[in-house]
């Protein structure tokens, strides 16, 4: 059984026919970059597997929960599912352990001291256990992502959804990030990426997403996809973005 | 044109002058909680989703930012016993000065709240926060942050306005001057005198609510 099953899933914005009948099953453990033009639809598809779009044709399911847009059923998908966003999305009044801490003690009933043992954990994952009393304000845009990163990993998710989360960064700061991801990869973490960093999609991605036109017009295994795409859309992609 | 001002005239009648001064503090005070959170409450159903809610709040806030507070006033104090409401004026005069505020610090909250990034709220909603959860923890605090000055401003605005409140005889601090003035004529000495407490009372209300933003919001202290 697949963690995440996309079901033939259609989405419109209005007459925009977005998401065009997209199937995938993504194994626990698994990496899989998403890639693709700006509009192909990369982003819908992930904002969908968490339920922050709905979607109007077909089914998708995550550790065997149906996503729906309904509120309760996207609070219990929280615990199965993080997503990281390009803009950090951190909590500017709270300092970085209070905002990691803010969803493990609201949703999982976890004790305060609980919550705080646990964001010196996911802190020093992240390389950033000295930062525990700054906040955001006061950290690096790259720093700042990954906090963002610690606080998804507070929830103990089982898939960690990343929507370019490099794509805001100053480039000698996309680094700390992806190493950060590379090592979550390296512990099993299920990982579903958007990204525009295709040596990391070739280097740490088991699989890779190729979307075009709201369809997933190319898939394979990452390093095989990049070396020899089969349609001349991926082609002229691959030659305009490396 | 010398003036010679008799202050020493002013002190058989001080005790009003601190009665007044009390009053005036302790209407400002309720007003101020009372006004601030009927604000935040309008404010977070006029963001809401509810377009009925939403509808009636702002009918609120049109009727109260486009109408003169005295009338208001004489509308709570005169108008409402006509329905069978009857209110002391120290009731009437506070009431109308929380709705007033009310009003006011509807647009002022709303205008914080529309300002907090929609991604912050998604963040919530990923990580599992309930609407009113997300609401309290997420997007009222920075809200606030925002337009404290504002908000703080308007609490202003409102105490110096509780002088009108003794046009329906609340016996604050300038009702006292009024009937002090009326006793010993000396208007030109406890309009003065009380103007300067008024004064006085701004700059402080102004300290205090410095004060409170650095309290209430550790990150103003951290660096950027």
């Amino acid at each position: 059984m697949s963690l995440v099953n996309i079901d033939n899933v259609h989405k419109y914005y209005g007459d925009n026919h977005v998401l065009k009948g997209v199937d995938l099953k993504i194994k626990a453990g698994e990496v899989i970059s998403i890639i693709g033009r700006s509009g192909s639809g990369k982003s819908t598809l992930l904002r969908c597997i968490n339920g922050l779009e709905s979607y109007d044709k077909g089914g998708i399911t995550v550790d065997q929960m149906e996503v729906t847009s309904d509120e309760e059923q996207i609070r219990k998908l929280s615990k199965s599912v993080g997503m990281v966003f390009q803009s950090f999305n951190l909590f500017p009044h709270l300092t970085v352990s209070q905002n990691i801490t803010l969803a493990p003690k609201l949703v999982r009933k976890v004790s305060a001291e609980e919550a705080d043992t646990l964001a010196l954990q996911v802190l020093e994952k992240v390389g950033l256990k000295d930062k525990a009393s700054s906040y955001p304000q006061e950290l690096s845009g790259g720093q700042q992502q990954r906090v963002a990163i610690a606080r998804s990993l507070a929830m103990q998710p089982k898939v960690l959804l990343c929507d370019e989360i490099t794509s805001a960064l100053d480039p000698e700061l996309v680094g700390d990030v992806l190493n950060v991801l590379e090592e979550l990869a390296a512990e099993g973490m299920t990982l579903v990426l958007v990204t525009h960093e295709m040596n990391f999609a070739r280097d740490v991605g088991d699989r890779v997403i190729f979307m075009h036109q709201g369809k997933i017009w190319e898939s394979g295994d990452a390093k095989e996809v990049f070396a020899a795409p089969k349609t001349p859309e991926l082609q002229k992609f691959i030659d305009a973005v490396l | 044109m010398a003036y010679n001002f008799q202050f020493s005239g002013l002190l058989p009648y001080l005790q009003n002058l601190v009665d007044g001064l009390v009053t005036t503090v302790v209407i400002t005070l309720i007003t101020t909680v009372l006004g601030c959170l009927l604000g935040t409450l309008c404010a977070a159903a006029r963001a809401g989703q509810s377009s009925f809610k939403s509808k009636v709040v702002g009918v609120y806030v049109e009727l109260i930012r486009n109408t003169p507070f005295i009338v208001q006033l004489f509308f709570i104090f005169f108008g409402l016993p006509a329905l069978g409401l009857r209110l002391s004026a120290w009731e009437a005069g506070t009431l109308a000065m929380v709705i007033n505020l009310g009003a006011y610090s509807t647009e002022i909250i709303r205008a914080g709240i529309e300002a907090t990034p929609k991604g912050q709220i998604e963040a919530a909603k990923v990580l599992g926060l309930t609407r009113f959860q997300t609401f309290v923890r997420v997007v009222l605090p920075p809200a606030i942050q925002k337009i404290y000055p504002a908000l703080t401003s308007q609490c202003i605005i409102v105490m110096l306005g509780s002088a009108v409140l003794s046009q329906i005889s609340v016996q604050e601090l300038t009702f006292a001057a009024n009937f002090i003035q009326s006793r010993n004529f000396l208007s030109f000495e406890v309009y003065f005198v009380v103007a300067g407490v008024y004064l006085l009372l701004s700059i402080g209300m102004r300290q205090l609510f410095n004060g409170i933003h650095y309290l209430v919001f550790p990150n103003l202290r951290a660096q950027r």
